[in-house]
């Protein structure tokens, strides 16, 4: 505070001396008050970059634990320490030269002025890490989609393609420049969407913007200070279509314009239409003028009941014409179904509690995640979390809402494979700050998991990556994936600069870590922007998207938590195409592999006793080694009446549906 | 990589240069001088003789053909707008005085909802004019203003930004205790934040601004933010002051 104390004190002064007109007790008056008193020692005034502690938790509050390996890391962009749990890092991947500034960028002149002031007389000496505050978040990595061999690495500047038919030797095949962040992706068939916000998105994919108001005229520097904006009809902000076909050589074939850009966007695959495909657009950011974009209103819902707050966006892609995409519906998710209010929705997002009262103000959805096998979709929407119904894709409608006092903004969703469970993230901080320092409540910031049956939402526990981080790393909950493993529910997490981590809740009142990866800052003292943005399992791999180094790959490697049957039963899943925010329903096949898999676990619960799990382990490796000879296969069959019947007397639910799942398997082995 | 490409003389000249930034000037000028696409073109047909190198594609407009870029391409920031560098110079002080309120708290008044709100603005606020400060270093600009706080001066003299306290205001708030002080607290703020609005609103108002990243995420952040404090701060006036009309 010292600076802006010292600052104000230098405005008045420089106003009595440049304003000598203006008479002294008029502009005493006036000038704002002097800050408090100093807090931070003089010396740390000057380095603007130097992170601050965190203040001293809430009362009731527990923190990260400072104790944990993953706590003091040595820092650095490509060199910085690592600790891991059962997650063996196989590659890092730089980002691409043209998704980095240009070199030339730093003689800026301007830039040179500020390292004079700083002390700096050339430029080589300045600290990599300014370099990279400058661009930071101009060209962050933001989020994957899969398919084949092919994975989509979203940029707030484009797309990066890479081959990963041998994912440790991840392989970049196409940098797609287009800017306007952030660069959300998602991949069907030929196409390719990717979400644009920003103002500087042009129809074009152009990288120059648009040009800042020319400075005014001489002599008129203060009246008219800001003239109206211009509208841009080559602005984009909004969902891109590109066509793929051609992975080297992606082309731009549609462009659907919204009021308020596409933070987020979900791809929405309605089982009764092979036809088209649907796209949810979650805007989040300010409405453009009617002008640029006819129809667009930002005003409240009492001023003009077609305003672009308060609702959703429905895009529909004709599969065969993706050139005739348009917007077919604006949902009014938040309505009072009672008043017919379309800002029906209450705002829990607050870490206090200021009063039984809660404000109605919840008017985006911040990303939503689809689960059509069970006509569901959860989202998660700045002040509330909410469940659709959407069995009709073009008009969800919203069954239930849910907010939560230790929540500040509502991120994204995720639902369990069998759909009893939702998890919910809270982004406090919007991924900027560092939020998991010792002090940082483990309530804040952390996921929610919540119960699901009959479409209603109940609250069971919060989860925190455990591990306290430095005052230099951002860090928050962010984007996962489910972890394939039969029997429990399993989440591979990314927590931006607090690394990876891998939660199990299959008990969604105990959720628990079974490992983690991390990473050292990016630098000791300043905050830069990194970490990873989204770390999703896809086809036996865990990706990494690290925001301002590249992409990391990494294994699972079996545990005390986790064993290689299971991991190896993961494995045994594939798919072809991985949208995450367009969830689809893991199907295990009746391999051994699987079977092996819920046996370890029925060992580790004790469901079992001692004798009965070596009774199925020998029967099942008898069965694998001959190659399931008959009476091998008898013996399987065998055993399975008896803990379909365990089923119906163990204590745990988990244990139950484990022990009907194997004895499925032995009754119907698949090769 | 590409010593089988044929047209790898008319590109390799850069990389003699051995280095990056007398490359990336280089093919700076060649961008500012608008070379014809078919230059790239060629380009691009050298790259695809060797499948294992990556390629460079910046797609045109809906149906519009592709443009391959040369492989070291780098990325560029879009322009500064002097908006953007008065926004955060602005906003800064803006929130010195939101963090100067919410030191009077604990002195001033014992309500625990109050105590609460003000511990969270207090907190985001001053993280935020780090983060402001930071920014403004990062790209050679001063953190503080030419003429701080002046503006629109010819009409009122030192007015200040929007929704900031007058010297009075403040010294009221100062004064106040208990009730009166949570009174003067929750209306000052609101006021306060209000302001903020409006100086985002001005911002992305302004041609050519908000086009800078972190400029955006962070001025969408605030907007929202605030939005909901002001929502929470009227609640709290409705239930601490029945009898006023809000």
């Amino acid at each position: 505070m010292n600076r802006v104390q010292g600052l104000a004190i230098r405005m008045a002064v420089i106003a009595i001396i440049l304003f000598p007109g203006v008479s002294r007790p008029q502009s005493q008056a006036q000038t704002p008050a002097p800050p408090p008193p100093a807090q931070q020692p003089a010396e740390e005034e000057r380095n603007p970059f130097a992170p601050e502690p965190a203040p001293v938790l809430p009362p009731g509050m527990t923190g990260a634990d400072a104790n944990d390996p993953r706590a003091k890391l040595a820092p650095g962009l490509y060199d910085a320490g690592e600790a891991s749990l059962g997650l063996k890092h196989l590659v890092l991947v730089r980002k691409p030269e043209a998704f980095q500034l240009g070199t030339a960028d730093p003689d800026d002149p301007k830039v040179q002025k500020t390292l004079g002031r700083l002390g700096m007389s050339d430029t080589s000496k300045m600290p990599k890490p300014m370099q990279l505050v400058r661009a930071q978040l101009a060209f962050a990595n933001s989020d994957f989609a899969f398919q084949g061999n092919h994975l989509f690495q979203g940029n707030f500047y484009g797309v990066s393609i890479y081959d990963i038919s041998k994912p440790a030797n991840a392989r970049l095949l196409t940098s797609l420049v287009c800017p306007g962040g952030q660069g959300d992706v998602s991949v069907y068939k030929n196409l390719l969407f990717m979400s644009v916000e920003a103002p500087n998105g042009r129809l074009d994919c152009g990288t120059e913007g648009f040009p800042p108001e020319p400075p005014p005229p001489a002599g008129q520097e203060k009246e008219n200070r800001r003239r109206p904006p211009v509208a841009q009809k080559d602005r984009f902000r909004g969902v891109r279509i590109f066509d793929i076909s051609d992975i080297r050589n992606p082309r731009q074939v549609a462009a659907v314009q919204t009021c308020r850009g596409s933070h987020t966007h979900t791809l929405v695959v309605d089982p009764n239409d092979k036809n088209n495909v649907y796209i949810y657009v979650s805007g989040t950011s300010f409405v453009r003028q009617p002008e640029e974009l006819a129809g667009c209103s930002g005003e409240k819902p009492d001023k003009d009941p077609n305003t672009a707050l308060f609702r959703i966006e429905v895009i529909k892609v004709p599969v065969a014409a993706p050139q005739d995409a348009k917007v077919v519906s604006s949902p009014r998710v938040f309505i009072d179904a009672r008043t017919n209010a379309m800002n029906g929705l209450n705002n829990g997002g607050t870490h206090g509690k200021p009063g039984s009262e809660k404000p109605k103000d919840t008017d985006q959805c911040h990303d939503i995640t689809v689960y059509s096998a069970i006509g569901l979709a959860a989202g998660a929407c700045s002040g509330n979390g909410i469940l659709l119904d959407i069995k009709d894709p073009v008009h969800p409608k919203r069954v239930d809402a849910v907010n939560d006092p230790n929540y500040s903004y509502w991120h994204s969703a995720s639902f369990s494979n069998d759909g009893s469970k939702v998890v919910f993230t809270d982004e406090w901080g919007g991924g900027l700050g560092a939020r998991c320092r010792p002090n940082d409540p483990n309530k804040w910031g952390a996921d929610a998991i919540f119960g699901l049956s009959n479409d209603k939402l109940t609250f069971e526990n919060y989860y925190k990556m455990p591990a306290a981080q430095s005052d230099a790393e951002n860090c928050v909950a962010h984007n996962g994936s489910l972890i394939p493993v039969p029997g429990r529910d399993i989440e591979a997490q990314a927590w931006y600069q607090g690394g990876i981590s891998i939660m199990d809740f299959t008990d969604a009142a105990h959720p628990f870590e079974i490992a983690y990866f991390d990473r050292g800052p990016i630098d000791p003292k300043v905050l830069v922007l990194g970490g990873e943005w989204s770390a999703y399992w896809y086809n036996g791999y865990i990706y990494g998207s690290e925001i301002a180094r590249g992409l990391d790959v990494f294994e699972l490697t079996p545990t005390q938590f986790l064993t290689q049957n299971e991991i190896d039963a993961a494995k045994a899943v594939r798919v072809s195409e991985l949208n995450v925010q367009n969830q689809q329903k893991i199907e295990w096949p009746a391999k051994l592999v699987v079977a092996k898999a819920y046996v370890d676990q029925l060992s580790r619960s004790q469901a079992l006793p001692p004798d009965k799990i070596a009774a199925l382990q020998k029967a099942i490796q008898s069965a694998e080694s001959s190659h399931m000879n008959k009476s091998a296969l008898a013996e399987l069959k065998h055993l399975a009446p008896s803990l379909a019947k365990d089923a119906g007397t163990v204590k745990s639910q988990a244990d139950a549906t484990r022990l009907r799942a194997l004895a499925e398997i032995l009754e119907h082995p698949a090769a | 990589m590409f010593s089988n490409a044929p047209n790898w003389r008319l590109y390799r000249f850069p990389r003699k240069l051995r280095s990056a930034r007398a490359f990336a000037v280089v093919s700076g000028l060649l961008l500012a001088a608008s070379v014809p696409t078919d230059f790239f073109c060629s380009v691009a047909r050298a790259q695809q003789t060797d499948p294992a190198s990556p390629v460079v594609v910046q797609p045109g407009a809906p149906g519009k053909p592709s443009t391959r870029l040369p492989p070291s391409a780098t990325a560029k920031l879009p322009p500064r707008s002097q908006a953007e560098v008065e926004f955060m110079q602005e906003m800064i002080l803006h929130h010195a005085q939101a963090v100067e309120m919410t030191a009077l708290i604990l002195s001033h008044t014992g309500d625990k909802d109050l105590r609460s709100l003000g511990a969270r603005i207090s907190s985001s606020q001053s993280d935020e004019i780090k983060f402001m400060r930071r920014w403004l270093a990062a790209r050679g600009e001063p953190v503080s203003m030419p003429m701080p706080g002046m503006r629109g001066m010819d009409s009122h003299p030192m007015a200040l930004m929007p929704g900031m306290l007058t010297s009075a205001q403040m010294e009221a708030l100062r004064k106040a205790k208990d009730t009166e002080f949570d009174h003067l607290f929750l209306t000052g703020m609101i006021q306060h934040h209000n302001g903020a609005l409006t100086m985002v609103k001005d911002l992305f108002d302004t041609a050519g601004a908000g086009q800078d990243a972190e400029l955006f995420d962070f001025a969408t952040d605030a907007d929202n933010t605030q939005r909901a404090e002001i929502r929470i701060m009227q609640t709290m006036l409705e239930k601490k002051f029945p009898e006023e009309k809000q």
